[in-house]
């Protein structure tokens, strides 16, 4: 089946299979690997990207089900001069990794909650990367670096 | 996690969807956001050679107030049901019961009709919808009925949907004056399903007695049911601290109650009594401005 879908700005067209996952279409297809296959069933939201500027678990959605859409991966957030965007530098900064494997995921969970919300408390930090597990450094660091971010992107919107 | 290779359909309208699931019939499967639908045939306990996909059918997805009902149309997400100032102002259970489903991911994609009809025991929806006294819109080609909620659970992941028809719209009415609800739960740690979940509304009369009450319970059984016995005892009476108490003693009377890793069906049995206490308890407080 024919889809169209714009990924990180760029449009493509790809003849796939209905039986395709998105995650595995960004990451075989599109080459895409920064989005990571963890659990397979939707609980861990390593594969999350936004499709339509909402946080979705890519291996929860077939790539036709996607047809049409807009999707952003982490190879999507940082600036055309590969400066990083203010979560991946509050991840950076307040170490909200050890391994990694989780990092996409959460930055773009998080991602999703400072567009609806730029002034999250903790606790609502923790309401939305509820479906985001990370099994290495705990959640401090992680809770920090999105505060970071926040901060940031409040400190830039003043800025400008 | 593959799934088995299906023929897929997306649908534009309502009327070509129903005209796809009487054709493929038992072949066909219906999706909605795909959140229960996909793990399954992830795992392959569902393999269906047709899937019609029902989520370009954005005229299912609506939440609005028409002749003293509140409408919801089918493909409305949780998130959209959670972040919805209509419902948190006139029916403050549906937000509370879509803000403890899953994550925030789920909560994108994953659809009120598509819960509904899925009818998974351990699902939110359900209770919500049955201490609402809500509706149930099926479609089919021969037009449409509205289902009572009483009536449409019918067993394990079991409704009263026939063979060919769609569902398209839940409606409920908007809370009465001196009345509260609310949904409470205790999450399963790891799923975030309902190990119980307890959905109540509650309203008063001029005397501040109980002139209406309704609780559905979920996660307990084979099927989200309302705790009639409870209700009984409450009905008519002055809601003091103690008879709510007693009352929530008999939340899973004649229930056939599941056990499970997690929770055996004994604790179960007292959790439903606490989460039906706390959540009268807490239904009253509204009541009460």
């Amino acid at each position: 089946m024919k889809i169209r879908v714009k990924i990180n700005g760029v449009t493509r067209e790809d003849d796939v299979e209905p039986r395709l996952l998105l995650v595995h279409y960004l990451r075989e297809l599109a080459g895409l690997t920064g989005t990571h296959i963890g659990c397979e069933t939707s609980i861990c939201g390593a594969c999350t990207v936004l499709m339509n500027g909402a946080a979705v678990k890519s291996c929860t959605v077939l790539a036709v089900q996607a047809d049409g859409s807009e999707i952003t991966t982490i190879e999507g957030l940082s600036g055309r001069n590969g400066q990083l965007h203010p979560l991946q530098q509050g991840f950076w900064e307040e170490h909200g990794l050890q391994c990694g494997y989780c990092t996409p995921g959460m930055i773009l969970a998080a991602h999703q909650l400072l567009s609806r919300n730029p002034h999250p408390s903790r606790a609502e930090i923790r309401k939305a990367l509820e479906g985001n597990l990370c099994r290495c450094t705990g959640y401090q660091h992680i809770v920090k670096a999105v505060e970071w971010a926040a901060e940031k992107v409040r400190a830039q919107a003043e800025h400008a | 996690m593959i799934p088995e290779p299906f023929e897929y359909h997306s649908p534009q309208s309502l009327e070509e969807a129903l005209r796809l699931v009487t054709e493929f019939g038992e072949e066909g499967k219906m999706m909605a956001g795909g959140h229960s639908l996909l793990p399954m045939m992830k795992l392959r306990l569902a393999s269906p050679r047709h899937v019609i996909d029902l989520g370009r059918l954005s005229e299912l997805r609506y939440i609005r107030e028409s002749d003293g009902w509140i409408e919801i149309g089918a493909l409305t997400t949780h998130f959209q049901i959670e972040s919805s100032s209509l419902l948190r102002e006139k029916c403050p259970l549906l937000p509370e019961t879509a803000r403890e489903i899953g994550d925030a991911q789920v909560r994108n994609l994953g659809t009120l009709g598509g819960s509904l009809a899925h009818a998974d025991p351990a699902a939110d929806w359900p209770a919500a919808i049955l201490a609402l006294d809500a509706e149930i819109r099926a479609n089919s080609a021969g037009g449409e009925r509205w289902i009572a909620a009483q009536d449409f659970f019918v067993g394990l992941m079991t409704t009263a949907l026939a063979p060919g028809e769609i569902l398209t719209a839940v409606r409920l009415p908007p809370l009465p004056r001196r009345a509260g609800d609310t949904y409470l739960k205790l999450r399963q740690p790891a799923s975030g399903f309902a190990v119980v979940g307890v959905g109540v509304r509650l309203a008063l009369n001029e005397a501040a007695h109980i002139e209406r009450v309704a609780i559905g319970v979920t996660g307990i059984g084979p099927k989200a049911y309302r705790a009639a016995a409870v209700e009984r005892e409450l009905l008519g009476k002055p809601p003091t601290a103690r008879r709510l108490a007693e009352a929530a003693a008999r939340a899973a009377d004649g229930v056939q109650t599941n056990s499970d890793l997690f929770a055996s069906a004994e604790y179960r049995k007292h959790l439903a009594s606490v989460y039906v206490r706390r959540a009268l308890e807490l239904a009253l407080e509204r009541a009460n401005p």
